[in-house]
């Protein structure tokens, strides 16, 4: 091994990603409490509010609010590995770009995300909607939105990680910081699932807002992951 | 020609080391310089900033104080240098209970940017040595504690590191596999070696120098 030896960031990014994803798959920590989490909250509000169907402000609400907090199951269990089993020592010690660690992270966090969807949605639309003509355009909100969870989930995740009271620390810095990204999915979705079919309205304004959020908080993952590493 | 082999400089140097957590001095005003090939054998009690010393040679801290370089660089400065270069055996084995010991193994492979066939034949060649061919493919958590120090000694030698960095490295291993690990983080040539024990006869004999640390992290002055 020669000093200036480093490894290709892509190698390190799947090689990290595909641990995640191995280790997921077989104990399943993560995935199946989101997925109760959710469903059980649509059950909730299915009979807290006693309607069959929702639409517009309404239904968008209970999607994204639903959504975010079963989000946070995920990314509160994101760094304990790492933390408990020596994952950041190891990571530490190789001679890796350490922003591969972050994407890694986040593009599982993201894969937990799409599949958690791919299960819940369909389900809240069982529950809640007249049509699933709205699922197709809403697919591009929640991926959009999904990727800004990821990127914010990641960088509050690997800071909170470190305390004693992550399980609070995380989501008390990560739920201010994701208002935003909240307020603009709910804008997209609204009009999506307005009564009488899905509209437009201001539809691809939310989502470039959407994107500039994703955008930045890529970003400020990108620059600042290297120093949240150091002791 | 590695650093300490006839370039003047030696592989590790440390002058006035300190280290602070917060208002508590771990680490005081150790220093020591060490050749390549050599063995530096550190000893001390509970408290006396062994694993923190250790933990700031594998550039996991920053040093409050003083000045370290290893393997020609400075330490904290350079640290991105070292990285792929040093092998730690630490307290924790560094290997995810989840997975079995063949997957951590050719996870850290690809980390030092170890793929493919030779990375297999790596591996192998590891799992042999310490006797772990049979039980390689098990979750690590299924395993006892002397066989996740075999994988970890598996794990801090996979990418054949000149400065290996062993805190207690004969901790929960058998008679049998103290013999195994020997051939792997045993003195040789090729390595330049910091050994923590609190066992001063099982490492003296294999240590070119010694240090001592009392509790409060100062060297022992003889």
């Amino acid at each position: 091994m020669t000093p200036d030896r480093i490894t290709p960031t892509g190698t390190a990014f799947a090689a990290i990603l595909g641990k995640d994803l191995r280790a997921e798959l077989r104990t399943l920590q993560s995935l199946p409490a989101m997925g109760l989490f959710a469903v059980t909250t649509f059950v909730i509000f299915r009979f807290g509010l006693d309607r069959t169907t929702l639409s517009g402000s309404l239904a968008a609400g209970v999607l994204w609010a639903t959504l975010l907090f079963a989000a946070l199951l995920g990314v509160n269990r994101l760094f304990v590995a790492e933390r408990e089993q020596g994952g950041f020592d190891a990571i530490r010690l190789a001679p890796i770009d350490r922003s591969a660690l972050f994407a890694a992270k986040a593009a599982a966090l993201l894969a937990y995300l799409i599949v958690l969807e791919l299960i819940v949605v369909p389900i809240f639309a069982l529950f809640f909607l007249d049509s699933a003509a709205a699922l197709g355009p809403l697919a591009a909100v929640l991926l959009l939105a999904d990727l800004g969870i990821a990127a914010t989930g990641t960088l509050i995740s690997s800071m909170a990680v470190h305390s004693r009271a992550r399980d609070l620390l995380g989501p008390l810095v990560l739920l201010p910081l994701l208002v935003p990204l909240m307020i603009a999915a709910t804008g997209a979705s609204e009009p999506l699932l307005a009564l009488g079919g899905p509209g437009y309205h201001r539809f691809g304004t939310w989502l470039a807002v959407l994107g500039l959020y994703d955008l930045v908080f890529l970003l400020v993952g990108y620059a600042v992951f290297d120093f949240l590493l150091e002791d | 020609m590695k650093p300490g082999q006839g370039t003047g400089e030696p592989a590790l140097s440390a002058i006035g080391l300190r280290r602070d957590y917060g208002e508590r001095t771990a680490l005081e005003g150790v220093g020591f310089e060490l050749g390549g090939g050599e063995t530096l054998l550190v000893l001390g009690p509970n408290g006396a900033g062994k694993t923190t010393l250790l933990r700031i040679l594998a550039t996991l801290l920053r040093p409050s104080g003083g000045e370290l370089r290893a393997l020609g660089c400075a330490i904290p400065t350079e640290s991105w240098k070292l990285r792929g270069r040093i092998g730690l055996l630490g307290h924790e084995p560094l290997l995810y209970r989840d997975l079995s010991g063949r997957e951590n193994l050719r996870f850290h492979a690809r980390l030092h940017g170890i793929g493919g066939e030779r990375a297999e034949a790596r591996i192998g060649e590891l799992l042999a040595a310490v006797a772990m061919e049979r039980r390689a493919d098990e979750r690590v958590a299924e395993l006892s504690a002397g066989m996740r120090q075999r994988l970890a000694i598996c794990r801090c030698v996979l990418h054949e590191p000149e400065l290996l960095l062993l805190d207690e490295p004969d901790s929960n291993l058998d008679a049998g596999g103290r013999e195994l690990a020997r051939a792997l983080i045993g003195p040789g040539e090729a390595r330049t070696r910091v050994v923590v024990s609190h066992d001063p006869e099982r490492f003296e004999g294999e240590a070119d120098q010694v240090l001592r640390l009392e509790a409060g992290g100062r060297p022992v002055l003889a």
